[in-house]
């Protein structure tokens, strides 16, 4: 056989540094769990079984509820290049990703509370006084406002890999919404649906603020919120340990199902979304398409716009010239690119290195452990609690006394790796295609190595690239987790000043910082498009 | 030979001298809160050092729970020579690490409701749980604990988890205080009118002032600050007959602070004008040491508790998990 690919070697470097983080977590936390293993047996009780079980209920109906939808609004963006609202709704979905989970549960709230815009409405119409969406139903419209837009945009990014040829033969052939939906469109989203579906269960799963906030008490809990509290309250490294191992294990074995559900779609799937107008596609679907796109706008803008509103009403002069929000601002973008770049270059080497070795498997041979670690297993550093990375590199690095001094090279190491599901599914699809269009002419010109990254691939992955990085970028905007257990002066980040206003009186400063925080996240989007572009 | 005893004599010297320069430093590790641009840190930390000639460094970590955490993990190797910012409810826990050193200094100035005889913990300041409500939401307020977990559900309150807040904790042992074996019971009335519970104060509060419930769990000062800095009197405490549950803030040096002469110092400060001059308008809590004069009068028209709840912080420390899990068992149906 020739030399190991030097893609797959860069692969397997960029998972041995994600391995390395989440092991060494692992590795600190069992190294203090050795004293006293009692939590970890006692960690399962009948209570921690209906916490377990309401997780997955909860993560399941969560996306179903955005996954299905998002396939419908991405395939009208895609059908409706020059649809009139379409660049808004793209960066507005690239929003809800970089609001704290409390910005956006406030927002919901402002239009779907007890004392929300539509309170009065709700009164009318269920005849009894509108109690606020508390409980599942609030958990379920809060996933689906993170993860419509989330699932959307990845979807949109498969369809975009539809090669134009193909589009204009389905034209001429005179196919209809429908059949091209089932022959050119269905195919694409049909790989991207397992990845995109794990990574929204993942979210899900580890939901921690909208679960306990939203869901009405304590009969509304997961299993983060068991972690965290073993970690923080009990100080019981064995229990988090145990607990993250089962959150681990569960997500495994749904993700593994639903690999093999999305497989099992492929024989004869034809979701009902096509409308049933002639093949001539003219008004009705139209109107159909339409009419999915400005309800999924209306459904994200509406909280948006909630926060908006209420940010205005905060005294955005004086917060505009206070050093403390400069600084914030600061140490927040400088995370957060430091963070997306490294993310960026984590996934690519992940992607590159999966479709290397994809190659080079016999046709219908089953992937390998570690094509398939290479392609989903880096998702699952999305379910380890970010503090239980935090607590479990403090316990590592303690002994050297240099905890402080790591804290910002934590929070972007771990801010990146969290980003990486995100950014591989924004890649993948570009990259494969790409490949499968080159790879032959690369191999029969002898074109390897950079000349190849920097002639062939780069051209075409020149854009996902720049959205995985801004979807990166705006995720670690967002992030409060990793910093929870660590030295907090150290990394003032504008989420946490945000956070630390509101939790002294000054709600009023928050919101208006949740208003900067959105502003700075869509002038990086369309900083964004504007190099897309460029191209 | 003797060239190389001489300079190993200046190196053991040089080293010597870095210690006691070091010993002109005092580090306190604080919570966030304390240390923010609002909050008293920035003031003492000025009056301290104009007072002693030295430097003091704050460091800050999340919470209370966060700062004795941090300090079960960096153990004996610890640079914090004081930790500020535990409660009560943590003091027991606190003192089975091992890692604290008895205080030495006189607490003639401090203050604190039911006294205070304690050889490791020295209080800063002290607060009262309280309900708080929104006066233009509800015009008479419920008088009594009893009151409020048998009014009207209809009317809906926020409170926090007790696995994850202090308040939230504050409120379970307050309803224990009150009600003691039949605290299961109460919880059941109360869970009705209970919107929802937040994993933190600030969530409850952010959704109290937004207007989803009319009541909230917080603090009798929390009415200060909305008069004092906001010059708003919409939002009133209600005062509760069986009294008020107790929080108090502590500090304390820890072993490794103990050989820092700085450290007894700092406590003594502590419970001095310099330090608690600060307190009320900055962390919204009460004095527990002596002030320069008396307080915004603002402070005299809030509630006065009847009378003070308490558990001892062993009483805490023993029953909180078998609390916390009644509580749940009770909540989750």
């Amino acid at each position: 056989m020739s030399r190991p690919d030097r893609r797959v070697i860069a692969g397997v470097a960029g998972l041995g540094a994600v391995g390395i983080l989440i092991g060494g977590a692992f590795a600190g936390l069992l190294g203090e769990a050795v004293n006293d293993w009692s939590g970890a047996v006692s960690a399962f009780d009948t209570y921690m079984l209906r916490v377990t079980r309401f997780t997955l209920w909860q993560a399941a109906l969560s996306t179903l509820l955005s996954v299905v939808p998002a396939l419908l609004v991405a395939r009208a963006l895609a059908r409706h290049p020059h649809f009139a609202g379409r660049a808004l709704i793209l960066r507005l979905f690239a929003l809800p990703l970089a609001l704290p989970a409390i910005v956006a549960a406030l927002g919901i709230l402002a239009l779907l509370g007890r004392a929300g815009l539509f309170a009065d409405v709700l009164t009318a119409v269920t005849g009894t006084r509108w109690q606020g969406i508390y409980g599942l139903s609030g958990i379920l419209v809060a996933h689906v406002f993170f993860n419509l837009p989330l699932a959307t945009r990845l979807f949109l990014h498969a369809l975009e890999t539809v090669p134009t040829d193909q589009r204009r033969l389905a034209a001429q052939l005179g196919m209809g919404a429908r059949a091209s939906f089932r022959f050119v469109e269905w195919p694409v989203l049909r790989a991207a649906l397992p990845g995109v579906a794990g990574l929204v269960f993942m979210l899900c799963v580890t939901s921690f603020t909208i679960v306990l906030t939203l869901g009405g008490g304590p009969r509304a809990t997961t299993l983060e919120v068991a972690i965290y509290q073993a970690l923080r309250f009990d100080f019981d490294p064995a229990r988090a340990v145990a607990l993250t191992g089962a959150q681990i294990v569960l997500t495994a074995i749904v993700v593994a199902l639903l690999m093999r559900l999305g497989a099992n779609m492929a024989g004869d799937a034809n979701l009902p979304v096509a409308s049933r107008a002639p093949a001539v596609a003219g008004r009705a679907e139209r109107i159909l398409n339409s009419t999915v796109m400005l309800v999924a706008l209306l459904f994200v803008a509406g909280p948006l716009a909630a926060i908006v509103i209420s940010g205005l009403q905060a005294d955005l002069a004086r917060l505009a010239a206070d050093p403390a929000v400069h600084a914030a601002t600061a140490t927040s973008l400088v995370l957060a690119l430091l963070a997306g770049l490294l993310c960026v270059l984590l996934s690519l080497s992940l992607t590159m290195a999966r479709r290397a070795m994809e190659l080079k498997r016999p046709r219908n041979a089953a992937p390998s452990l570690l094509e398939r670690m290479l392609d989903t297993g880096a998702g699952f550093v999305l379910v380890v609690p970010p503090i239980v990375v935090g607590a479990g590199w403090f316990m590592l690095l303690r002994q050297t006394g240099q905890v402080f001094a790591i804290a910002p090279v934590m929070v972007v190491t771990v801010n990146a790796v969290m980003a990486m599901p995100f950014a591989i599914r924004a890649l993948r699809p570009a990259y494969d295609a790409a490949s499968a269009r080159h790879e032959k002419l690369c191999a029969s010109l002898g074109i390897s190595g950079i000349n190849r990254f920097r002639l062939v691939d780069w051209p075409s992955i020149r854009r996902p690239l720049c959205t995985a990085l801004a979807f990166a970028m705006a995720l670690s905007l967002g992030d409060l987790g990793v910093i929870a257990l660590f030295g907090s002066d150290a990394v003032q980040t504008l989420p946490y000043l945000l956070l630390a206003r509101m939790g002294s009186y000054r709600t009023a400063d928050a919101a208006g910082l949740a208003l900067f925080l959105g502003i700075i996240c869509l002038m990086l989007m369309m900083l964004v498009d504007r190099t897309r572009s460029r191209t | 030979m003797r060239d190389k005893f001489v300079s190993l004599f200046a190196f053991s010297l040089a080293f010597a001298a870095i210690p006691a320069a070091a010993q002109e430093k005092l580090t306190v590790y604080t919570y966030d809160s304390f240390t923010s641009s609002w909050g008293p840190g920035p003031a003492i930390e000025k009056a301290f050092e104009a007072e002693c000639g030295c430097e003091l460094e704050f460091v800050a970590v999340a919470d209370g729970v966060a700062l004795l955490n941090r300090l079960k993990l960096e153990g004996a190797g610890t640079q914090a020579d004081i930790v500020l910012g535990l409660d009560t409810n943590l003091t027991y826990e606190a003192k089975e690490t091992g890692l604290f050193a008895p205080h030495g200094i006189s607490l003639d100035k401090v203050d604190v409701p039911g006294g205070w005889d304690d050889d490791t913990f020295v209080p800063f300041d002290y607060g009262y749980f309280a309900f708080v409500y929104d006066s233009e939401a509800i015009d008479t307020p419920p008088a009594s604990l009893k009151e409020l977990v048998e009014g009207d559900p209809e009317e809906k309150i926020v409170i926090q988890d007790p696995r994850t807040s202090t308040p939230g904790l504050g409120l379970l042992l307050w309803v224990k205080a009150v009600y003691g074996d039949e605290a299961a019971q109460a919880w059941e009335k109360l869970s009705q009118r209970i919107l929802t519970v937040t994993p933190g104060w600030s969530e409850a509060y952010g959704l109290f002032t937004n207007g989803e419930a009319s009541m909230v769990l917080s603090y009798t000062t929390s009415p200060a600050y909305h008069e004092i800095a906001e010059d708003s009197d919409r939002y009133k405490a209600a005062s509760f007959e069986e009294g008020h549950y107790l929080q108090v803030e502590v500090a304390a040096a820890t072993v490794k602070g103990a050989d820092n002469p700085l450290t007894p110092r700092f406590l003594e400060f502590m419970t001095g004008p310099g330090f608690q001059d600060v307190i009320p308008e900055t962390n919204w809590m009460f004095p527990a040491g002596e002030t320069s004069g008396p307080l915004n009068p603002v402070f005299d028209t809030l509630v006065q508790p009847a009378q003070t709840l308490e558990f001892s912080s062993e009483e805490v420390a023993r029953n909180r998990q078998e609390w916390v899990n009644e509580w749940l068992g009770v909540m989750s149906r």
